[in-house]
Parts: C-alpha cells; sequence; structure tokens
C-alpha cells in the first residue's frame, strides 16, 4: 500500500502547513504524469459506453478499473491504446498527445506513426490470452521486439529466456505451442510476451478472468512481483483483494463515468453509495 | 503389352521424342500452376477479406468467374476463344503469347486454380482467432508486417488440408491439357490406344501413373502437415 500517499489523504492540510515550500512538490508532481486520458468518451451506436472517463498514472503508479461488466472499464483500457477509437478524449504520453484526424465519415482517426509508436511503448495482456497459436512460446516472444523494433534473433531469445525465467516458467516450455500448455501458463507467457517489449506501461485486461480458480493466484504472483518492481500498470480485475494489496490508485465505474477514485484504500472505506454496493455484493 | 511398353514407355515418362511427354510434362504443367497459382492467391485472398469494397469485389468477381464455370471451357477460350480476337492478333506479343499451346493451358490453369485456392486462403484467414490479430494490432505491428508475419503464416498451416485437396484435383485437371495438344501423359495414352488398340493397358498405364503421382502428393501434404500443424491440437484445461 502506498502509506505516503494515505497519510496525504488523511492529513493534507498538516502537510501544506509543515512544508515551507509546497508550490514545487505540485509542479513535481505533474512533471511526473506518464500517462494522461483525459475526458474519453466512446459510443456504440445509441449506446454510449463511456461518458468522459479521465485518469492520470504517475511512474511506478499501479492503477486498479473495477466495476461491474458493462461499466465500460475493459473499453477504458482498450480505448488507451486504440483498439477501440474513442470517439472524443486526449491520451497523453509523457507530455506528448496523440494526434486526432478527422477520418472519412466524420470519425476521428489516430496519427499512424504516433499510434504505432504508442503501441510499441504499451504493451497488452489479455483476458483470453491471444498467444499466436501457430507459433511456439519462443516465438511468440519474440516475435514484436524482433519485427516491431528490430531487436535481433539472437538478442530477443536471450530476452524471451529471460522473461520467461522471470514469470516462472521452464526453459522447456519455449519449443511448445500455446495449446500444450495450461490457461496459467499461457497467462504467463502473454506477460512475457509483453515484457520481452521493454514497455513503459502494461495494460492488463482482466488477466485472470479467463482462468480456473485454482490457476489464478500464479498469474497473479507474477503481476505481483511486477508491481513491486515499480512497473506502471493499468489494470482491469475483479479480484479484489490483489487490487487492495497493489494498488497506488483505484478507479470505480459505473455506467460509464468514474464514479470514485481515490487510493487502494477506498476499497476498505468507499465513499459513495454505488462502490459499496458494488464491494458488498462481492462478498456474497 | 510389353510390346506397349517398349514402344511408348519413355514418351509415358518422359520424352516422345519432340519433346517432353507424360508424366514429365504432366508434372511441368502441374508444378508451374500450383507454383504461380500460390503466389497468385496469397494477396488476392488479403484482397478478398479486405474491409474496402473496391479491392474486395474485383476479387470476388473473378473467383465467381472462374469457379463458376468448367475448366475445360475456359481452356477453349484461352487457346482457341483469344485467338480468334483481332485485338489478340493485331498486337505482336499478345499474338505470340497465345500462338503458343503451352502457355494458353498454363494460363487457363493458373487461374483456375487460382480462384479455388484464393477461396481456401481467404477462409483460412477469416477462421483465425479475432483476438490473434488483435494482439498483433495491440503490439504494433500493422499492414503489410502484421499480413507477412502474423495473418498469412496462421492462414496457410491452417488451410493445408484443404490445400492438398485442391492440388490433388489440380493434378487430376491436368490431363485436360491433351485437347490443346499438349503431350501430356493422357494425351500419350490415346496416341498408344490410336496406333496399337489395346485400350485397356494404354489407358490403365496412365491411370496408374496419376495414380502413383497422388500418392506421392498426398505423402507430401501428409509430412508437411506433421511439420506445420502441429499447434492445433485440443487445448488442456
Amino acid at each position: 500500500m502506498n502509506q505516503s500517499a494515505q497519510a496525504l489523504a488523511a492529513h493534507p492540510a498538516s502537510v501544506i502547513n509543515t512544508c515551507p515550500a509546497p508550490r514545487p512538490t505540485v509542479v513535481a508532481e505533474n512533471a511526473n504524469v506518464k500517462l494522461q486520458v483525459e475526458g474519453l468518451h466512446k459510443r456504440y451506436g445509441e449506446h454510449e459506453v463511456l461518458k468522459g472517463v479521465s485518469l492520470s498514472a504517475r511512474n511506478g503508479d499501479v492503477i486498479s478499473l473495477i466495476g461491474a461488466s458493462g461499466s465500460g472499464k475493459s473499453t477504458m483500457l482498450r480505448c488507451i491504446n486504440f483498439l477501440e477509437q474513442p470517439d472524443a478524449g486526449v491520451i497523453t504520453l509523457d507530455g506528448i498527445s496523440i494526434e486526432m484526424r478527422q477520418g472519412r465519415s466524420g470519425t476521428q482517426a489516430p496519427h499512424q506513426a504516433q499510434l504505432q509508436n504508442l503501441r510499441t511503448r504499451l504493451a497488452m495482456v489479455f483476458q483470453h490470452f491471444n498467444l499466436w497459436s501457430h507459433m511456439t512460446v519462443l516465438e511468440n516472444i519474440c516475435m514484436a521486439p524482433r519485427r516491431v523494433l528490430g531487436v535481433s534473433a539472437a538478442e530477443a531469445e536471450k530476452r524471451a529466456r529471460m522473461y520467461l525465467d522471470k514469470v516462472g516458467l521452464p526453459g522447456r516450455v519455449a519449443d511448445q505451442y500455446p495449446a500444450f500448455l495450461s490457461g496459467g501458463q499461457q497467462q504467463r507467457v502473454a506477460i512475457a510476451r509483453a515484457l520481452a517489449m521493454e514497455p513503459e506501461i502494461i495494460l492488463f485486461d482482466e488477466p485472470t478472468s479467463a482462468l480456473d480458480p485454482e490457476l489464478v493466484g500464479e498469474v497473479l504472483k507474477v503481476i505481483q512481483t511486477l508491481a513491486e518492481e515499480g512497473r506502471t500498470m493499468l489494470m482491469v480485475t475483479h479480484e479484489m483483494g490483489f487490487a487492495r494489496q497493489v494498488s497506488s490508485q483505484v478507479l470505480f465505474l459505473h455506467q460509464g463515468r468514474v464514479e470514485e477514485h481515490g487510493g487502494a484504500e477506498i476499497l476498505d472505506h468507499p465513499n459513495s453509495e454505488r462502490l459499496q454496493q458494488f464491494l458488498s455484493n462481492r462478498l456474497k | 503389352m510389353i510390346e506397349l511398353i517398349q514402344q511408348y514407355g519413355l514418351a509415358y515418362l518422359f520424352t516422345d521424342g519432340e519433346g517432353f511427354s507424360g508424366v514429365a510434362m504432366t508434372l511441368w504443367l502441374f508444378i508451374i500452376s500450383v507454383f504461380l497459382g500460390f503466389f497468385l492467391s496469397i494477396p488476392l485472398a488479403i484482397a478478398r477479406v479486405s474491409e474496402h469494397f473496391w479491392l474486395r469485389w474485383p476479387v470476388e468477381l473473378f473467383t465467381y468467374l472462374f469457379r463458376g464455370t468448367p475448366l475445360y471451357i475456359q481452356l477453349l477460350i484461352c487457346y482457341t476463344g483469344l485467338y480468334g480476337l483481332d485485338v489478340v492478333q493485331d498486337n505482336a506479343m499478345l499474338n505470340q503469347f497465345f500462338r503458343n499451346a503451352l502457355n494458353c493451358t498454363l494460363l487457363a490453369f493458373v487461374l483456375n486454380t487460382s480462384a479455388y485456392t484464393v477461396e481456401i486462403f481467404a477462409g483460412a484467414i477469416r477462421n483465425i482467432p479475432h483476438g490473434e490479430i488483435e494482439a498483433a494490432r495491440a503490439y504494433g505491428l500493422h499492414g503489410l508486417r502484421l499480413n507477412l508475419f502474423v495473418v498469412i503464416p496462421a492462414a496457410l498451416r491452417r488451410s493445408l488440408p484443404a490445400y492438398s485437396n485442391e492440388m490433388i484435383l489440380m493434378l487430376h485437371a491436368t490431363s485436360l491439357a491433351f485437347t490443346a495438344t499438349i503431350a501430356d501423359i493422357l494425351k500419350v495414352a490415346r496416341d498408344a490406344n490410336a496406333e496399337t488398340f489395346l485400350t485397356f493397358q494404354a489407358f490403365g498405364i496412365a491411370a496408374l501413373l496419376y495414380m502413383l503421382l497422388s500418392f506421392a502428393l498426398v505423402g507430401l501434404f501428409r509430412l508437411a502437415e506433421r511439420r506445420w500443424m502441429r499447434f492445433l491440437v485440443p487445448t488442456r484445461g
């Protein structure tokens, strides 16, 4: 848990009183913002899934997006790397916003070169793993570093084996096809694939929702290790206990809006009625 | 029978004295058609599943035409029909091309097998799990690279069984080449039959040769499937 953030939240006045120069702190905080998402809107036909959601991630932040199914949390995550095309909103990485261009039929389209650059810097882990089934584990992990980043074959393989080891998979799975592995193993391969891009931010889209209950633990353990390393991560999850443990920020989405936003402590002391309701339903 | 083999054995297999004939000619027709057809089909299959109407519909029309008419008619049009047009006769290059029976035959065969192969590959592309394409996009692959490194390898592997079937059908379809005076296996068999009246033996040998070629092809594809389709097993847990 982020102790200082909690302390700050609990006693904002005392901080200002004791700190001789509060101003620079604020500036430093702004400069620290890694990823800024502002006013994201997304609609499918008549149905508006996102009604202006925002978030701001600093380096090392672990942000959990929670909410009932249909609340828009997965859509929000997928809008950040443009797997879904947001209808409005600004995404800013390291202070540089993705330029939107008016496409045909009035839709907005991101600037191609910027989009590809963004995607190499944000790696994604999917609910259903989405490993390339016709490639071996090793080929899966080496693919994007080699073909997108232009890393040499030898270097890519070295990286792949290192990250396989890191997610706790034995070297012999390297030459197997994904279909021969358990769900937990496949998801760990998918995490290794994300790590091999050496991304600045990792997006997790319900990484354990498709797993058998007994396999959830092994994947969460890997994600926790990554959180402890100080990696910046955005995670859509239904694992409340885990979110409480690793998150520096929690966003609770309800019907396309951020209903509540705070540190991990909001999971223990929710302010809004909706979050209270959501959490109590979870315990049943 | 012995005399038949003595007299026509070489022609059945390799040469009739004027050029390649028999098995050699059949294999040549087959390999060129399938080779060119393969490389033509890949970009066409990608266009076939494109979301852009103007890329998609010409290919759709092409496969519709060539799958909608018998190969024999396509061969007749290529071999005799087109040469009857003034445009073709007046153009030196076209004139030269269409005067050669082998060129006409190969053109008909390549276009025909392409039409079927495009549909096989396009079906395989549609069958790639959507999530795999999405993952490739999320990791920064797009356009040519997306097709080259993810879509095509995935689709070709999945289309092996259907494609091997099309290859065997194509091998047998080359026997139509005799109608354009090409000296393939069947042409040699017909000549032998006309000369000796040993109908059963003459065509029997031809059938046997086609069968051997088919078995070799089936064997090759079995090896290919073992090599490239290992990844498709039912997932455990």
